[in-house]
């Protein structure tokens, strides 16, 4: 007996849900054995990872200061990668709207003006844009391809980055550390919940989610990056601008991982660091897959890839597991459920070793 | 004839998810004959060949050869058989020698010299024309396919499947072909020959299989059968030509093309020269010409894909739109249906509804204010699946789950319920079944009756015989004149087709 993949007619409805939860089954699966091999009991292991760091409130609001960054990076990478539009590099872009929008802050560093804290995320987005524009202009113009432009940029903005807090943003009074100035109230966003690190900008992500379903599923430019993603030569057929499209896609997830930037350093951290993200632009890519590039599903795998690094944590100081274990388990995740997808449009059929040559009619 | 059978097919039956190809066909092809296996787009023929030649499995039945049962098991093993086959679509590579791509081909791995040799033995023995060293990106599709012939020749088949050989030649083209084709069966050697083209199965085959809906509906002598008898056969009831109607009194221009020229953009593109053409209010004009001599280019030009040198090129009621995109000529009345349907016409995944929307949302004011109204979008889809007699599971199914005239209907549906004063059709009823194709023309002919000029640019000569009133021919990038249809014969068009307009030009000069 064999087991032999079969093409469907069309791709089941069933499995596009279907597959995230047998990814995260097979990831539970593995991660247990992976334990195990680690000499750690399995279910001791999988708690502390997965239940006791959401099993207070405290725990909860943490979860959403993680899964802000990931759903707005996120959503923004989906819009281009609807339209085939690889954009990788959300870190480099949230890093250059943290500079951009955090300069705001250290520039006008005495001022409580309310209009400081509009202009800072105004500035972030920007920032993010900007960054993300150099692989629109280099695509558009040159035809250089978007996975490496934007990847390698990643690697610019961390430097500049590090450059900055060294160099011209570092805290005067910081006795050299190589950090800014703490962010005064009025360039820090209003937070939620008192004694809670989740700031306003957990709302606005929500909003985000909302408006980009909205733009996917009810709008002319939704309608084109689907057709442009699709089907290329039928986007063309229509008139529909590729080029316009792969501005606009990297406009706007540049401007989203921007605005994550921004509300990172003006939320949770507070100020200027060398480094001001643990890879949330490239752990996005998995949300935004882990999703199914919808946005609904993507704010509830950025919830599930937060908890990663909660439970990551979780496991380091408990049970003194390496920080590897966070990338092992979203490595895992994205691994399996790239691989399940194959079941969206095959079907599983078990078939005898040898072809049979007469079989009595089905009909 | 009594000579023994050659190749036999018991009962054979394929299924594939959704439907049977093949259901218990049984197929009886003579040593020393010319077969035919005659039937509709969809009736099972390819994939029936696809089993002789080893590509696929049967599910039932059995195969026997020379009166022994065999399994075949890949092309390989049919090629060890003695069965050759030339597909529709050619397996070449541009870049490289005819003798190279021979050489890619073989099982065994003879020394290109000596292999060069054999080409020009077997070549003259059976006049095929062609050079061994030349690339093939310089060869036209008619001597692509002698390249193919030769590659099965050279393993001295006794069978040889063509599977829909002359849809690409020229009528001069087909009757080299006929020749090579008798020669061959002379010397003993049996073809399967596969088409849904009446004329030349009557001409060339000794006896014909008739397949429809996957099975085996009758068995006929085609020499002794008229056309109609094979058509009614085939298509399981009477066909009815497309009421013509009065040729209208063309009125106005509405698109005028005027020393049109484009560089082609891709590698072995065809470069467009100085082409110039009128198409007026109530008249439907045709472009023949054999595929790769500039359709594609002229279409995306048409289209506004790629953008004409001047902005007056093409005009379209007076208003140069050489440098405006699609969406723009589209506001100005024009309706265009693509040649591949699925893939740019429509986008397989997407459903009918939005596939409607997709060219259609501007002159149906299904967006306001950058978001689509949905509910416009599928009445719109029901209408035509309505009006149009679409088969499908609603306005919901996916495009690629209808079958290939279903779709094609469904997107004339589209462009021509929009109501174009302008309507440029590619390849209207290509690979579409008799009953759908008489749908479209008629729908075209319908159209004309409204007013509307229609550019009609297709590779069926017939067809183009049926509904234009005026017919051009393109040929390595340049239009001849438009003559009227009326007053031109198949074998002058034909004779364009292969080049003969240039020539004749340049005597007049000369």
């Amino acid at each position: 007996m064999l087991l032999k993949l079969e093409p469907r007619g069309e791709r089941s409805k069933v499995m596009i849900y279907a597959t995230p939860f047998i990814a995260i089954a097979l990831t539970l699966f593995f991660g247990a054995g992976l334990f195990a091999l680690m000499g750690h009991a399995p279910q001791t292991a999988l708690y502390t990872f997965f239940i006791k760091p959401v099993s207070d409130v405290y725990g909860m609001s943490e979860l959403l200061v993680k899964a802000t960054p990931l759903i707005l990076c996120a959503v923004g990478l989906a819009i281009g990668f609807r339209a085939n539009v690889w954009n990788i590099g959300a870190e480099g872009q949230l890093i250059a709207g943290a500079i951009a929008g955090g300069g705001m802050a250290l520039l006008f560093h005495d001022s409580q003006g309310l209009w400081l804290l509009p202009l800072m995320i105004v500035t972030g987005i920007a920032g993010g844009m900007a960054w993300a524009a150099i692989p629109a202009f280099l695509k558009t113009r040159f035809n250089a391809n978007e996975i490496l432009t934007s990847l390698m940029l990643t690697y610019v903005a961390t430097l500049l980055l590090s450059y900055l807090v060294n160099g011209p943003y570092r805290d005067p009074d910081g006795f050299n550390f190589p950090e800014s100035r703490i962010f005064h109230d009025a360039a820090t966003l209003p937070i939620l919940f008192e004694g809670s690190r989740v700031s306003i900008s957990a709302i606005i992500a929500l909003f985000v989610v909302l408006a980009a379903w909205m733009l996917l599923s009810r709008s002319l430019i939704g309608f084109q990056i689907r057709v442009i993603g699709m089907t290329p030569s039928a986007g063309s057929f229509a008139g529909f601008s590729a080029k316009g499209i792969i501005w606009f896609t990297l406009l706007v997830s540049g401007g989203l991982a921007g605005l994550a930037g921004i509300s990172e350093v003006a939320g949770p951290i507070g100020q200027l660091l060398p480094v001001i993200s643990p890879g949330y632009g490239f752990t996005a890519i998995i949300v935004a897959f882990l999703g199914r590039l919808h946005p609904v599903g993507i704010l509830f795998a950025g919830l599930l890839m937060a908890l990663s690094y909660i439970g990551g944590e979780a496991v380091q100081i408990d049970m003194g597991m390496p920080l590897a274990v966070t990338g092992v388990f979203q490595g895992m995740l994205l691994f399996f459920l790239l691989s399940a997808d194959v079941l969206i449009r095959y079907r599983i059929r078990r078939v005898a070793a040898r072809p049979v040559t007469v079989k009595a009619r089905a009909e | 004839m009594t000579a023994e059978s050659l190749l036999t097919l018991s009962q054979v039956t394929k299924r594939f998810p959704g439907c049977i190809a093949n259901d218990h066909v049984d197929l009886d092809v003579k040593a020393g004959e010319i077969h035919a296996l005659l039937g509709e787009n969809g009736a099972g023929k390819s994939t029936l060949m696809k089993i002789v030649y080893g590509v696929l499995k049967p599910d039932e039945g059995e195969i026997f050869w020379q009166g022994k049962p065999v399994q075949i098991e890949s092309p390989a093993a049919a090629r060890r058989l003695g069965i050759g086959m030339v597909f529709q679509h050619f397996s070449l590579f541009d870049s490289l020698t005819v003798a190279e791509n021979i050489a890619l081909g073989l099982d065994s791995n003879p020394p290109l010299n000596r292999l060069a040799e054999e080409i020009r033995t077997i070549a003259s023995r059976y006049s095929l024309a062609i050079d061994p060293d030349r690339h093939v990106h310089s060869l036209s599709v008619g001597e692509r396919q002698r390249v193919e012939i030769v590659r099965c020749l050279l393993q001295d088949p006794k069978l040889l499947i063509m599977d829909e050989p002359t849809s690409v030649l020229t009528p001069q083209e087909a009757d080299g072909l006929f020749e090579t084709l008798r020669e061959l069966v002379a010397e003993g050697c049996s073809v399967l020959y596969i088409s849904h083209k009446l004329e030349e199965i009557r001409a060339l085959c000794h006896r014909a299989t008739i397949l429809r809906g996957g099975k085996v509906v009758g068995f006929a002598d085609p020499k002794a059968s008229t056309a109609r008898e094979l058509a009614a056969l085939m298509i399981g009831s009477e066909v009815g030509a497309s009421r013509r109607g009065a040729a209208g009194n063309a009125g106005e221009p509405v698109l005028e093309i005027t020393g049109l020229s484009f560089p082609g953009d891709q590698p072995f593109g065809i470069d467009l020269h100085d082409l110039s053409l009128t198409v007026r209010a109530g008249e439907i004009v045709g472009v023949a010409g054999v595929a790769g001599n500039g359709q594609a280019e002229f279409l995306d030009v048409l289209n506004g894909e790629a953008l004409c040198l001047t902005a007056d090129a093409i005009r379209i009621n007076g208003v140069g739109v050489g440098w405006t995109g699609p969406r723009q000529r589209r506001m100005l009345g024009m309706g265009f249906v693509p040649e591949e349907r699925l893939g740019q016409g429509a986008v397989p995944e997407m459903s009918l509804s939005e596939n409607a929307l997709l060219s259609s949302y501007q002159q149906k004011g299904m967006v306001s204010g950058g978001m689509i109204s949905l509910g416009k979008a599928i009445s719109f889809a029901r209408d035509i699946i309505r009006t149009y007699a679409v088969r499908a599971r609603g306005d919901m199914a996916e495009a690629r789950s209808l079958s290939g005239g279903n779709l094609q209907k469904f997107i004339m549906g589209r462009e021509i319920m929009q109501d174009p004063k302008l309507l440029i059709v590619a390849a209207p009823t290509w690979g579409v079944d008799a009953g759908a194709a008489t749908a479209i023309r008629q729908a075209l002919i319908d159209l004309r009756g409204r007013g509307a000029a229609i550019l009609v640019i297709s590779q069926d000569l017939d067809e183009l015989f049926e509904i234009t009133d005026r017919i051009a021919v393109i040929h390595h990038g340049r239009l001849s004149s438009a003559r009227p249809t009326s007053e031109t014969t198949i074998e002058e068009i034909g004779l364009l087709m292969g080049g003969a307009d240039a020539a004749a030009e340049t005597a007049d000069v000369a």
